[in-house]
């Protein structure tokens, strides 16, 4: 029999080396899903893990890829810190993206970048509206945040589609469900490195992730509500025992990922398509969930955590144009990573050892 | 002796040995019980009473040693395997579904087939024959603790054991409960039946059992017939050093000073389908005064003490500190006032596991620490003080910390409680609200609980104290009340109430 023994003190030796057999072990069951396949294993390995950092505007597109999904996460950290299981992360991203849009495109032809800063903000706001109407759910009638968040983001998704093609389609889109294309002072720039050029897509809504990073962990680690939402998380009677505002909690941690969300559907919208369209994110607001775990709830973990899944999406991307090898791989990836990450959280908590028994 | 000369032995254990990694929870332990022995087993927690009872019952398997029952050897597997040899056990947390019958309840855990209507039958047979009296068709949530404890010992005795193990069987009976459970166990002893009595309680042992069996740090200390030992002695080999007397200092002389705080008519709602209503609740305690609410566990116990420290809200009219309604305050504003809160669940309510006792300190203190409570009070700032003062709490209370500053959880119960309690009492309050101070404390602990409680009403503050443990109860309070299906008694002075009237206004005959 095996038995599971909690750990006294955590160790450090399998803190480290855990993150690093997750990686190993998913690189090797992915290879052996490539051989099962009859794909070339070690070509495949290279096209999804070592590609993406051939060249380096190569490199420039893992952090665009990244960044919705790190700031995404970002958001997310407080809702799981605090226990709370905000799903819609997709929906929320979707709303904020909308309202910002529109916004923008009430004001053609402006330059100035004041209309910008004004889109995050209502695509803060734009999120967290969106997140706060499972918040008020579960604080007025205890309904479950995981379905309604969850179920919202169908609607958002729908919701987005009627405007494009109705209300806010552009009459010189040739039918295509297209808005107007944004202003210039809605537009974010992609970034001229000096001496370099562009690189790839890289654009300076990455740089918000510079300063949003230390903000969230100075927050987490070092501010009365941030240690009120590890408390909540950890031990909702003690919370509450020491005078904690379990409501309040509970809103204002949804309401932040949720306007997180937002923020970073108006970077992804404002940088990379400049226009609404009906599919503004590509799963970003799920697969942040993976993001956010990976990450280990930390800001710089999320960020780290980020950067990976990017990867192996850029790198699946690689793999399917030069070996044809479908891209739902990434999908295996990142589920391979995920359960084998949770397998090493539980080494890093048990001493396991095998018990022989009669 | 009282026993026959005859009287063979039903079990014998020989140096029977358990190891828990590096941990000897039983090391080489030998006893004898005979046919018709009500054999008593004492020690503090953590002396291996448990897995010692648990090897024989086959839930743990001994690493060393060997058992014989009736001279044969034997190896007991699993407590399939025990009940086949004979053995019977009632746990001291039952295991019945609260939504079920109580031959629905007996019908799943029996070995052999046998219909509803044949077991109700056999039921009632069986409750005439020893005295258990039960309806079988009754739904275990209508029943009283004591009532179900009769079912668990009911699904005992259908399978004839010859050696009845009970785990703490008097933690939760009122006194009247209790003579009755010894009526039965003395009825089944004569029968031929043995007994292995656990308990921590040394009058109950004096009373009940003819021999006992003392452990201490998982050893067998002494095994003599308890007419040949004081109570006092037993608890000395217990505990292994010289217990404490504690006294009251002063009797009642708390008349004359002004009421601290006074309850009216409360009334809360149930919490939970199977939590309790709160009915019309008034007392009032005056500074000085210790008040005891005793009560069978479940009576409303937590639903009382959580409208106390302003976990569930009401009429502001319905609390009233000093001259002031406070009845729809939250705990922070109740701290605040000067008023402090134990709660019963030390784990998870009063702390928080997996932080440190710093962190822990600083949940309740929190509010000290910052003087206008605004949005960016730095926990960096405050750490110091918290972790001053948890290092203080911990020097003043004797609280023994594996390391410094560890997690709540690393410590032992009794520790973590001392330090719950020593929390409390550094915030200086003007009211300590204290729910169920030594529930699993040792002897040693619980003393110096007590002790630090008598010491705070005689500085002049008022305590309320809530309790299942009547010694306790009786041992420091100045008045006392009942607290019975979310209704309370009057106060009756301590010394003018008896168990016998405390067991009649917990609701049993």
């Amino acid at each position: 029999m095996i038995e599971f023994t909690p750990r006294k003190i955590q160790s450090s030796f399998w803190a480290i080396l855990s993150p690093i057999i997750s990686i190993g072990m998913t690189i090797f069951i992915g290879s052996l899903i490539f051989k099962m396949l009859s794909y070339p294993v070690m070509e495949s390995l290279y096209q999804v893990f070592v590609s993406p950092f051939s060249r380096p505007d190569r490199i420039a597109d893992i952090f665009v890829k990244a960044c919705p999904l790190i700031i995404i996460g970002l958001g997310l950290i407080f809702c799981f810190k605090a226990n709370i299981w905000n799903i819609g992360a997709e929906g929320q991203f979707i709303l904020g993206t909308l309202c910002a849009g529109s916004f923008a495109l009430l004001f053609p032809e402006t330059k100035t970048y004041m209309l910008l800063f004004s889109m995050f903000i209502i695509g803060f706001i734009g999120g967290a509206i969106w997140a706060s109407i499972p918040a008020i759910l579960k604080v007025r009638l205890n309904v479950n945040e995981i379905l309604v968040s969850l179920m919202l983001v169908y609607v958002a998704m729908l919701f987005i589609d009627f405007i494009v093609r109705g209300p806010l389609r552009d009459p010189m889109s040739f039918g295509f469900p297209l808005s107007k294309v944004y202003p210039d002072g809605a537009i974010i720039s992609k970034v001229d490195f000096p001496f370099i050029g562009f690189l790839g897509q890289f654009h300076y809504g990455i740089f918000i992730i510079l300063i949003l990073c230390p903000l969230i962990w100075l927050f987490i680690n070092k501010t009365l509500p941030g240690f009120q939402i590890k408390i909540f998380g950890s031990s909702t009677r003690a919370s509450e025992f020491a005078g904690f505002n379990k409501n309040k909690i509970t809103f204002y941690v949804l309401l932040v990922s949720g306007g997180l969300s937002g923020v970073a559907g108006v970077i992804e919208v404002s940088a990379n398509m400049g226009r609404l369209q009906p599919e503004v994110s590509f799963g970003y607001g799920f697969t942040a969930i993976i993001v956010a775990f990976l990450g280990r709830l930390n800001p710089y973990g999320v960020v780290i955590a980020g950067i990976i899944i990017a990867t192996a999406k850029l790198g699946a991307d690689n793999a399917q144009m030069v070996l044809g090898i479908p891209k739902v791989v990434t999908g295996i990836f990142e589920g391979m990573l995920l359960f084998f990450l949770l397998a090493g959280e539980t080494i890093q908590k048990y001493k396991i050892s095998i018990r022989k028994d009669n | 002796m009282t026993n026959n000369l005859n009287a063979m032995k039903f079990i014998e254990v020989k140096n029977l040995s358990k190891t828990f990694d590096q941990f000897l929870a039983n090391d080489s332990i030998s006893l004898t019980i005979k046919n018709g022995e009500i054999h008593a087993l004492l020690g503090e927690n953590g002396a291996g009473k448990s897995t010692l009872v648990k090897c024989l019952y086959g839930v743990v398997k001994p690493t060393d040693g060997q058992i014989l029952i009736n001279g044969n050897h034997v190896t007991i597997n699993n407590p399939r395997e025990a009940r086949s040899c004979g053995i019977g056990m009632v746990f001291q947390h039952f295991s019945l579904f609260p939504a079920l019958t109580v031959s629905e309840n007996i019908l799943i855990s029996l070995d052999e087939k046998i219909t509803k209507k044949h077991l109700e039958d056999k039921i009632s047979i069986i409750g005439k024959q020893w005295g258990l009296p039960i309806e079988p068709t009754k739904k275990v949530l209508d029943l009283s603790v004591g009532e179900q404890q009769r079912v668990e010992i009911i699904r005992c005795l259908l399978q004839n054991p010859k050696l009845l193990i009970m785990d703490e069987p008097t933690s939760v009976l009122s006194p009247q409960e209790i003579n009755q459970l010894f009526k039965v166990l003395r009825k089944l002893a004569n029968s031929g039946c043995s007994i292995l009595y656990i308990s921590h309680k040394l009058n109950e042992i004096k009373q009940i059992a003819s021999k006992v069996t003392i452990l201490r740090s998982g050893k067998v200390i002494s095994s003599t017939s308890t007419s040949k030992i004081s109570t006092t002695s037993m608890a000395e080999k217990m505990i292994g050093k010289k217990v404490k007397k504690i006294t009251k200092f002063s009797k009642n002389s708390f008349l004359n000073s002004l009421t601290a705080i006074s309850i009216n008519n409360l009334n809360r709602k149930k919490i939970s389908q199977f939590g309790t209503e709160l009915k019309n609740i008034s007392f009032n305690v005056k500074y000085g005064e210790i008040l005891g609410i005793a009560g069978v566990a479940g009576n409303g116990q937590v639903e009382l003490m959580n409208a106390l420290s302003g976990e569930t809200l009401g009429d502001p009219d319905e609390i009233i500190f000093e001259d002031k309604k406070i009845g729809n305050t939250n705990i922070k504003f109740r701290r605040s006032l000067g008023l402090e809160f134990v709660p019963e669940e030390r784990n998870g309510h009063a702390t928080v596991p997996d932080i440190t006792l710093t962190e822990n300190t600083f949940l309740t203190f929190y509010n000290t620490y910052s003087k206008n409570n605004n949005f960016l009070d730095d926990i960096l700032l405050s750490s110091n003080m918290s972790s001053n003062d948890s290092i203080s709490i911990i020097n003043d209370n004797d609280v023994r910390c594996p390391y410094s500053n560890p997690l709540a959880d690393q410590l032992s119960g009794g520790n973590l409680q001392k330090f719950i309690v020593g929390r409390s009492l550094k915030a200086n309050p003007k009211v300590l609200i204290i729910s169920q101070p030594t529930w699993g404390v040792d002897i040693g602990a619980a003393s110096e609980i007590r002790s630090k409680l008598l010491l705070l009403a005689k500085s002049g503050k008022a305590i309320i104290l809530i309790s299942q443990d009547l010694d306790e109860i009786y041992e420091i309070s100045n008045n006392i009340c009942v607290i019975n299906n979310g209704s309370l008694s009057k106060p009756k002075i301590t010394s003018k109430i008896s168990a016998k009237d405390i067991g009649i206004l917990m609701g049993i005959n």
